[in-house]
Parts: C-alpha cells; sequence; structure tokens
C-alpha cells in the first residue's frame, strides 16, 4: 500500500517535471495567430507546407482578429509566444511600440496578397447597386438637412435613393476588432462622408446607433446567422467567404462593379485591401521552418495565380509586389514605429 | 353562541368537505404543472437530438472514389530508399531518409489522380478542363496516395485499387445539399464537374461509403473533404488524463481531510466558503488565470493539452471536492463510533470503513466532473486551444485543439453547406462521449452503492 502510494507520488511529481522541463526545450512547431480573414489563407499554406517539407511540422494557426493577434504576437520574444501574426491591415504605430517595449524589436512584413469586402444580401430579397455615399447615408449617425445636422431619418434604402430596393435599412458590418472594419470605414464611409460635404471629417466615423447598425464581433458565419435572421439586412463579408456561399448570397455591385477576383486585382472595384502577415525576427534562426514558411508563402505556386489560395478566394499579388515582398523578407527590413 | 356536539361536528365536517374540493383541484394542478414541465422539456431536448441527429448522421457517409491508380514508374522516378549503411550514424542516416522523402513529396502525385480519372470516365481530358477534373477529388488526397507509396514502395510500377475521398462540394452536390436548380453561377462546381460527378455516382465509381476519415483525420483547411476529428480527440483525451490523474486524488484527499480531520475553525469555515465559491466561478476565468500563470509566468507551450488540462482540472476540483464531501457525510455516524470503538485508529476508520462506502458517490461526482470538463470550451479558447492544427497530437506538450473547440472551429467554417453537416456528426461524436461517461458513472454507483 505505502509503496504503490509513494510510486504515484513520485509519478505524478515526475510528470509535472517533465512538463515543466520538456517546455523549456526548443519549440519545432510554428505558432501562428490573428485575423480571421487570414486565417483560412494561412491554414492552407500551413498544411501545404507541412505535406510538402517532411522534416517540419505543420505550424499551428490560431484566430483572434488582427487586433488580437498582433498583441499576442507582442507579448514578447520566447518560445511560448507566438512566431507571425496575420493581420488584415497595416500594423499601427502604437503597435510597433508596444512590440518594442516588450523588446520584439525585428518586426518583419510581409504582404502577400488582396482581399475584397463585398456587401451582400439574401438571395430571396432585393438586388442592391450601392455607392459609397448610400452606405454612409444608410449608416451615419448624422445627417445635414436644411443646413443644420440632424438625427438620421433614413428607416429605407428607396429612402436614400429611388434606385435601391425598398427595404429595411439595417446593416451587418465587423465590429473594430476586425481590421476589416477600418478598410469598411477607409473605402466606404470616408468617401462617402466626403460626398455629403457638409460633414466635418471627425463625425464621419460616427454610426448611428438605433440598431440599425449591427456590429460583429465573431467571424462571417456569425454575419450570415443574422441575415438568416433578419432577412432584409445587408452584410459584410469577405470576398472568399460570399464566394463560397453563392446559394445564399447575393452580392452587391459598388459604384456599378461587382467584385470579382478580375475587378479587385485592377483595382476597377474599390473596396479592397492588402494582406499581411508579421514575422518575428528574433525567432527566425531559433524555430525551425519560420523563414522557409515565410518563403513557402510567397512563392508563385502557393499564392499566386492557379495557386490553393486563389482558389480558396485570395487575389494574388502582381509580380513586381511578389518580388518586393521577398526581397523585403530576405534583407530584413524591419518595421519601425516612426511608419 | 352555543352549538351541541352534534352542530359542531357537522360544522367542521363541512368546512372539510368545502376544502377538500379545492384542495384536490391545487393537487391535480400542481400535477398538472409538474407534468406540463417534464414534457416541455422533454420536448425540447428531442427537437435538439433530432435536429443534430437530422443533420449530423448524412455526414458520417461520404461520397468516395474507388479508383483504380497506376503508379506510373514513367512519373515516380525515385532512387531506392535508402538503407542504413554500417559505419553510417543515425543522425546521418536520417538526414538521408528525409531528403528521399522530400522527394518523394515532390513527385506528381496529382497526375496519377489526374489519369485514374481519366481511366475512370474513359475519355481524353483536355488541359483546359484539367480544373474541372481536379475539382472532383479532394485536394489533400494526392498526399495520402504518397503516404500509401511512402509504406509500401514495392507498390511502383503496380495499378492499386484505392478508397479516395471527393472533393466537398462534390459531397454537397451528391447529398443535394444544395440547390441542384440554382444557376451555373450560383454552384460552386463547374457544369462539367457535376456533369462527371452525377455519371461517376450512377455507375457506382462514387459511392457513399462510411467515413473513416472523420475519425482518423484532422482536422484539414485546404480540403475540407478531409477534415477529420483524430487531433481534437486525442486532445481531448490528453486534457481528460490529466484531469483525471491531478484533479481527483487532489480533490478526494482535501474533501477526505476537510471533513474527517480538519479542525473545526474559522480558517475551515473560510475554505470551505472559498471552496463552493470557487465552483460558482465562470469557467472563461480558469481561461484568463491559465493564460497568465501557466503560459505568462510558467512558460508552459501555447495551445497543449497539458495547460488545458491543468485549466480544466482547476475548474474540476471544486465540483469534485463538494461530491466528495457530501458522499462523505451522508454515511452514518455509526460507522465511524463503531470503528473507533473497536480501537481503529481515524486514519484506519476513514480508509477501511468510510470511505468505501462512499466511494459510488465519489466516484458520480469525480465521473460528472470530468464529463463537464470534457465539455468545457470557454477557458480553452483563452490558452490558445482553438487554432487550426493539422497534426495529430503525440503527447499532452504537441499543440492541439480539443472536440467542443473543433465544434466550434466548423461552425465557422466558410463552406457552410458542407460543414453544417460536419459541426453536427462532431456533436454527436461529443455527447456519445459524454453519455458514455455518464453511463459509467451509473453503473459504477449502481454496483457499489449499499443501502442502509
Amino acid at each position: 500500500m505505502n509503496v504503490t502510494k509513494r510510486t504515484l507520488g513520485v509519478a505524478v511529481a515526475a510528470a509535472l517535471a517533465t512538463g515543466v522541463s520538456t517546455a523549456a526545450m526548443a519549440r519545432d512547431t510554428l505558432q501562428i495567430a490573428g485575423s480571421s480573414t487570414v486565417l483560412p489563407f494561412a491554414s492552407i499554406v500551413a498544411e501545404e507546407f507541412g505535406n510538402t517539407y517532411a522534416n517540419f511540422n505543420t505550424p499551428v494557426v490560431g484566430s483572434g482578429g488582427s487586433g488580437g493577434g498582433l498583441r499576442q504576437f507582442c507579448q514578447g520574444v520566447g518560445e511560448n509566444t507566438i512566431d507571425i501574426a496575420n493581420a488584415s491591415r497595416p500594423i499601427r504605430s502604437g503597435e510597433v511600440a508596444s512590440c518594442n517595449e516588450n523588446g520584439v524589436n525585428e518586426i518583419l512584413e510581409v504582404m502577400f496578397g488582396y482581399d475584397g469586402i463585398v456587401f451582400a444580401s439574401r438571395i430571396d430579397r432585393g438586388e442592391f447597386e450601392l455607392t459609397p455615399e448610400h452606405v454612409f447615408k444608410a449608416a451615419a449617425a448624422k445627417l445635414p438637412q436644411d443646413g443644420q445636422l440632424v438625427d438620421n431619418p433614413y428607416t429605407r434604402w428607396s429612402e436614400i435613393d429611388a434606385s435601391l430596393p425598398d427595404q429595411e435599412i439595417v446593416l451587418v458590418i465587423p465590429a473594430s476588432n476586425h481590421g476589416t472594419r477600418e478598410v469598411f470605414e477607409e473605402k466606404v464611409i470616408h468617401p462617402g462622408c466626403e460626398s455629403v460635404a457638409e460633414i466635418e471629417d471627425d463625425a464621419c466615423n460616427n454610426l448611428r446607433g438605433d440598431g440599425r447598425i449591427v456590429e460583429i464581433a465573431g467571424d462571417y458565419t456569425e454575419t450570415l446567422a443574422r441575415l438568416d435572421a433578419q432577412a432584409d439586412a445587408v452584410g459584410v463579408f469577405g470576398l472568399s467567404f460570399y464566394d463560397q456561399n453563392r446559394d445564399r448570397l447575393q452580392v452587391a455591385t459598388v459604384d456599378g462593379v461587382t467584385p470579382s477576383l478580375e475587378t479587385i486585382g485592377s483595382g476597377e472595384y474599390p473596396v479592397s485591401r492588402p494582406l499581411f502577415f508579421y514575422v518575428k525576427g528574433e525567432h527566425l534562426d531559433v524555430i525551425p521552418g519560420l523563414a522557409e514558411y515565410t518563403e513557402f508563402f510567397l512563392n508563385e505556386m502557393t499564392s499566386g495565380y492557379g495557386s490553393p489560395l486563389e482558389d480558396a478566394g485570395l487575389i494574388p499579388m502582381s509580380d513586381e509586389e511578389r518580388s518586393e515582398a521577398i526581397e523585403q523578407f530576405q534583407a530584413r527590413t524591419v518595421v519601425t514605429p516612426a511608419e | 353562541m352555543s352549538m351541541t356536539i352534534e352542530q359542531r361536528r357537522q360544522h367542521r365536517l363541512s368546512t372539510i368537505e368545502k376544502s377538500l374540493a379545492r384542495r384536490h383541484s391545487k393537487e391535480k394542478r400542481f400535477r398538472f404543472m409538474g407534468l406540463a414541465a417534464i414534457v416541455t422539456g422533454m420536448t425540447l431536448v428531442a427537437i435538439l437530438f433530432a435536429s443534430i441527429l437530422m443533420r449530423g448522421v448524412p455526414a458520417f457517409w461520404q461520397a468516395t472514389f474507388t479508383l483504380e491508380v497506376y503508379m506510373d514508374p514513367e512519373v515516380i522516378q525515385l532512387d531506392a530508399r535508402p538503407v542504413r549503411q554500417s559505419g553510417e550514424s543515425q543522425a546521418d542516416f536520417e538526414t538521408r531518409l528525409q531528403s528521399w522523402q522530400t522527394q518523394v513529396g515532390l513527385v506528381n502525385w496529382q497526375s496519377l489522380l489526374d489519369s485514374a480519372l481519366e481511366h475512370a470516365l474513359g475519355e481524353e481530358v483536355e488541359s483546359r478542363q484539367l480544373r474541372d477534373l481536379r475539382a472532383l477529388i479532394a485536394s489533400n488526397e494526392r498526399f495520402a496516395l504518397r503516404d500509401r507509396f511512402l509504406a509500401d514502395p514495392n507498390l511502383l510500377g503496380q495499378r492499386v485499387e484505392t478508397k479516395l475521398l471527393a472533393d466537398a462540394n462534390v459531397d454537397v452536390w451528391l447529398k443535394g445539399n444544395i440547390d441542384r436548380n440554382l444557376p451555373d453561377a450560383r454552384q460552386q462546381l463547374s457544369p462539367q464537374t457535376r456533369a462527371w460527378a452525377d455519371r461517376l455516382y450512377a455507375e457506382g465509381v462514387i459511392q457513399n461509403a462510411f467515413s473513416t476519415s472523420l475519425f482518423l483525420n484532422s482536422d484539414s483547411r485546404s480540403s475540407a473533404a478531409s477534415a477529420g476529428l483524430a487531433g481534437a480527440f486525442m486532445g481531448s483525451l490528453f486534457m481528460m488524463l490529466i484531469v483525471i490523474l491531478l484533479s481527483v486524488p487532489l480533490g478526494v484527499a482535501s474533501a477526505i481531510y476537510l471533513e474527517e480531520f480538519a479542525p473545526k475553525n474559522r480558517i475551515t469555515d473560510l475554505i470551505e466558503i472559498n471552496i463552493n465559491n470557487l465552483a460558482a466561478v465562470p469557467s472563461i476565468v480558469f481561461g484568463l488565470l491559465g493564460a497568465s500563470i501557466f503560459i505568462g509566468y510558467l512558460g508552459l507551450p501555447i495551445s497543449a493539452p497539458l495547460v488545458g488540462g491543468l485549466v480544466l482540472t482547476l475548474m474540476t476540483l471544486p465540483t469534485i471536492i463538494i461530491a466528495t464531501r457530501a458522499s462523505l457525510r451522508s454515511i452514518p455516524p455509526s460507522v465511524r463510533q463503531a470503528a473507533l470503538g473497536i480501537g481503529a485508529s481515524r486514519v484506519q476508520t476513514v480508509f477501511h470503513h468510510v470511505l468505501p462506502l462512499a466511494l459510488p458517490g465519489i466516484l458520480t461526482g469525480s465521473i460528472l466532473g470530468v464529463a463537464q470538463a470534457l465539455g468545457e470550451t470557454a477557458p480553452l479558447l483563452l490558452i490558445g486551444m482553438n487554432a487550426f492544427v493539422a497534426n495529430v497530437p503525440g503527447t499532452p506538450l504537441d499543440q492541439s485543439t480539443a472536440l467542443p473547440v473543433q465544434i466550434y472551429l466548423w461552425q465557422g467554417n466558410e463552406l457552410r453547406n458542407f460543414f453544417e453537416a460536419r459541426t453536427s456528426a462532431a456533436i454527436i461524436v461529443l455527447l456519445a462521449l459524454m453519455l458514455s461517461l455518464n453511463a459509467l458513472a451509473i453503473w459504477l454507483r449502481k454496483k457499489f452503492e449499499t443501502r442502509w
């Protein structure tokens, strides 16, 4: 009895001890986190990477939004911190500063392609031909009327413009933890705001709070679920998400352009943004496979035309952009706070 | 006022009779409400189960090709698999083996699949249709072919009958999970691919076969049809082992000490109150704690079942302590008095007499606590276990997900038509595990139960 008890105690202690000591050994699997827009792309690359190289493990890709990923990234240097942060927007100078504060000085920015942001509604509802002005008028908290700002009076799209369907205004947009939100504001709300000249810049980001704007902190499936519940709603999606659910969603044109790989690649469709990931330079010689993963990602075969990432909805970079991105990474160009 | 005894009796009787109807109807009402509550509850459970089963059960069967793949020596041009030579160090040999494996990986396995499909279709496929052709088979199946070859290089030059998963969209199309009448622009597959899929299905080349990949594969993003639960299952298994190894001995020991040995004073009361409070703490708080202490301070790896297990241990401990104390308390004091009376020490009393009698309660409490931990999701999201992990973890230190987290991840996958069913299938697997744990708890209780 005594012997078995002692053995058990020793076993538990040993298990705990090995747990702690092995953790101190070199981690051999890349750890990635960040933007949920980038997540599907990064996961595909991770899988292909693990399948192609027999000597590296398949990297682990987490989500958490661009902001969440970069916060984790900036927690410090070491094996219990992530190696790569995915982001659907460039890193902010405040984030660079917090990174530097925690000893993360070598932030390597890698751009790998573009993503389009589309407005989509349920297939059994009206078709939308939007302009940034329409969206702004639907979303703004205050609008000018007879020379002064009043609370947004619109409740139906047809009141904004007769060409729009006679449907209740409900706009489902990503919450501010998503990089997509920033693009939505920059590429849609701000241009729309400027076309309504009487509003000053600060008031542009002021969105209405009467329940017609629904902010989604989760992913696009949550946005889709909203559209199921509120049939009239118009949701903001990534192009790839819309593409995989074309049987239930219809996409709105913006300024008369239908979003597609071609129109976004050519820049004709206005609402698109570059996608990035950030590599922790300090980990390059410590965690095996980090440099190889980055170069594999940037390879034409992985993220160019006809690649699995294009199939998944990524808009590939041009050849010049690609070679520039590769060069920039190989030269280990560090992001500085001034940028 | 004066009443005869008889009058008083009459009066009492009439009061009772008057109230009797009221009391009976009260009882009826209560019975009815109880029954209604049960019926409502059961209906809701039935609806829940029915909807999950209806959606999930079809996902256990998956469109699968049976193709004859020719291991064409023209395509597979490789050196012989390296053999360890005498005098060669293990490291050198492994380097050579690895470079050979990389070489195997660079073989154009896809073209073997293409030719096998062409053969099955009995027609030459033009290169502009190659994309349509490749949309038929799940893209990861080329690696399955490679692994098959790696396991047995003698297959070179042979025609091998192979089971291959159809692409997720083909599965969706054949099962009718997408409206077949939608126009081309709204379909996921090209008209050519759909026609081929229908033809091969009619010819029996594609069959709806039981999906072993759901259990044997790990999660996959690049090839949705290959996504399986093996990684999440192993992750959950490791966590449960850690929870059982740590929380049951710790919980039972502290409960025995608190119940049988601890002096009754303020400190004991304080500890007791705190344990009860801990049991009520929302699980996500334990996740925050785990992230800052186990990962931030102790430097344990992120996304590892070890950390998940430790966090869930913290969460389960109070439940087990409370259950154990309750079942110790339910043992009549006469058992202790009798043991002490014939000269047993207190330790002997507890371990020889009280504990065996309390065992069914302790086991039930522990198993229910572990089952609750098995289904816990929130704290795991905070310690990085909601990541995409394509490997099956081999140790508790490897990155991994867990079953409930996998459900959450699949529910968020953008390919809704395929993953709605897949998610429900994962829920069925998780529910089956929970039910068997609960059944085990009931069986153990029945086996060890003593009646007073």
